[in-house]
């Protein structure tokens, strides 16, 4: 399996996008040579606006910015333009459903080593508690650009969340995204696994550790975690003995509360690996922070016996 | 020149007429705040802004933000005179599944250009509307009107600091210097004061006047089509309630209802042709 940067891929996209429409303004409050919005900066600095660190003004600017006609693209980490943004992203953006793509760069704990204050755990709740948003998290870096590139399409304001670090490919190359569309990373019939982000790697891991156990593990990537098909949810639900949710985020407000409330009623058991209602910390690796809040292959093996009603 | 300041007072008049039965009849709406703005919103629909009813989505139109939205009301009655929509809207204001609500929004009004209200935010979308004007080379102006309490809000000087770097020179700020906040007098509260010198410090250029003379701001809003290289803001020395004896100068009437008889001296007070 190749490995892939996200935020490199969205820099180069931005640009080549850039070159394909004059619309295209991208927005940046101090972090390009993180976000790799700089890149676009070399080669259009007429339709890049450093807004210096000062991201509620950027967002509403980039309001402004796109009733005049063009496609925003605003940038910072994760953390920062889901929260100190937020407001200015629901008044001045998602209420007249403007033309404004929110790039959460660093999502998670990808950003190990600035601890608490720069890993976002609830980016996904807040985006997805605001109506008109549309919220994505792509698996790896050629969905990430599928998506960027599918989302200058739409218009409305998205959010898409990106991981720091490199990841590892999943996708096949000639797959077609859509909003709303999940893909499915491995078929199985005993277990469903319900995944974002790099917690889909991590799950097709685990499957692969099932097999040799002879249980038959499907995981399924949900990029599109607003707005959800719920039909095809429950569609790739079907069959199974139970649902395995797997997310670098808080289990309140992600994909976790997606799939509970898509299958509420159904007697189908869900487990659920994800942060629990705690903050991040600084550590040495991304891989030191996974293993210490249980985004493993292993916590995710475990998931999918319990469900299997064998000992953990 | 005479005449047409004649007129633009007729106008603010009638637009305050026009208020002063919406929250009359409506039982509810921003008296104050509507009021101390009404002669610039005048001056501004009425005598210096490039529009078109028929188009509200021209593209060489100068755009209106009304930051502190709020005050609505005083833009809903000059649309309707302008003919954006029919009399008959103001009489729904803030009624379910009427196109007025009690903040601007542009999905359900014609001649919104933004949903403002939220304080703070209307002259960071007036300063990406500016420069989104820069980028496509267009000459329109943008006017934003923001109050003095409202510019407690921090994102206001995050905008004032943008506009100024990118010396957006399209954009006019009008200061509603009303002094007077929801819960009473700004000096007494949370002092925004001083305000010309800050806004200099930040880059602008200043013009202050009174508020409620009309020759003095149509004279400041051709003055800020000659300035170049940088952001005009007025300051407005306003009255809160201008033009409603009872409520001027006081905070009861930020959104304060009007008893029948207030109501009816009001309306005395103001004698144009009205909405009903």
């Amino acid at each position: 399996m190749g490995m892939q940067n996200q935020r490199t891929i969205y820099g180069q996209t931005l640009v080549e996008m850039g070159r394909e429409d004059k619309r295209i303004v991208v927005l940046e409050a101090d972090l390009g040579k993180s976000t790799m919005t700089y890149l676009f900066q070399k080669e259009f600095p007429e339709r890049y606006f450093e807004m210096g660190i000062a991201e509620a003004n950027m967002a509403s600017f980039a309001a402004g910015l796109s009733l005049t006609g063009k496609i925003v693209f605003i940038n910072s980490f994760a953390v920062f333009v889901s929260g100190r943004a937020y407001d200015q992203i629901r008044q001045s953006i998602a209420i007249g459903k403007l033309n404004v793509k929110v790039i959460g760069s660093s999502y998670g704990l990808s950003d190990f080593g600035d601890g608490a204050t720069h890993q976002s755990i609830e980016d996904i709740a807040i985006m997805r508690a605001i109506p008109n948003m549309t919220v994505l998290a792509p698996v790896d870096g050629t969905e990430a650009k599928k998506i960027i590139r599918s989302i200058t399409e739409y218009k409305g304001p998205v959010y898409v969340r990106l991981n720091r670090n490199d990841m590892p490919d999943v996708i096949a190359k000639d797959w077609e995204f859509e909003i709303g569309k999940p893909y499915i990373a491995r078929e199985g019939m005993d277990v469903a696994i319900f995944a974002h982000g790099l917690m889909v790697s991590k799950a097709l891991r685990a499957a692969e550790l099932m097999e040799k156990e002879g249980i038959s593990v499907r995981v399924v990537n949900v990029s599109t975690l607003k707005p959800v098909n719920e039909n095809a949810i429950k569609e790739m639900s079907e069959g199974v003995k139970g649902i395995v949710v797997a997310e670098e985020h808080s289990i309140i407000g992600g994909l976790a509360s997606v799939v509970a409330y898509i299958m509420r009623g159904s007697e189908l058991p869900i487990e659920v690996i994800g942060i629990e209602d705690v903050f991040g910390q600084s550590a040495e690796s991304y891989q030191e922070l996974l293993e210490y809040y249980g985004l493993t292959e292993k916590e995710i093996s475990s998931a999918v016996k319990k469900i299997m009603g064998r000992s953990v | 020149m005479k005449q047409i300041i004649e007129e633009l007072e007729r106008k603010s008049k009638q637009l305050r007429l026009n208020i002063v039965e919406m929250i009359g009849y409506g039982k509810t709406g921003h008296l104050g705040g509507s009021c101390s703005i009404a002669d610039v919103v005048a001056a501004l629909y009425f005598y210096k802004m490039k529009h078109d009813p028929r188009n509200p989505q021209w593209e060489d139109r100068d755009r209106f933000l009304l930051s502190k939205g709020h005050s609505a009301l005083v833009q809903y009655a000059a649309l309707s005179d302008c003919g954006y929509f029919a009399k008959e809207e103001l009489g729904k204001l803030k009624k379910l599944g009427s196109m007025l609500q009690g903040h601007p929004d542009m999905m359900k009004t014609p001649g919104i250009e933004a949903n403002t209200g939220s304080l703070g935010q209307g002259l960071s979308i007036g300063c990406g509307i500016a420069a989104g004007a820069r980028i496509d080379g267009k000459n329109y102006h943008v006017y934003c009107v923001v109050g003095d309490g409202e510019i407690a809000e921090g994102q206001i000087w995050e905008a004032a600091m943008a506009a100024s770097f990118y010396k957006l020179d399209n954009l006019v700020v009008i200061l509603d210097r009303n002094r007077i906040q929801a819960t009473g007098a700004i000096s007494e509260r949370f002092d925004t004061n001083p305000l010309s010198e800050k806004w200099k410090a930040f880059g602008w250029y200043v013009i202050e006047i009174d508020g409620h003379d009309m020759k003095q701001i149509v004279e400041a809003l051709d003055k800020a089509d000659e300035v170049y290289g940088q952001p005009v803001i007025i300051v407005a020395n306003t009255i809160k309630g201008k033009g409603v004896v009872f409520a001027e100068d006081t905070a009861v009437f930020h959104n304060g209802m009007m008893t029948q008889e207030q109501f009816e001296v009001a309306r005395e007070g103001l004698q144009v042709k009205g909405i009903s």
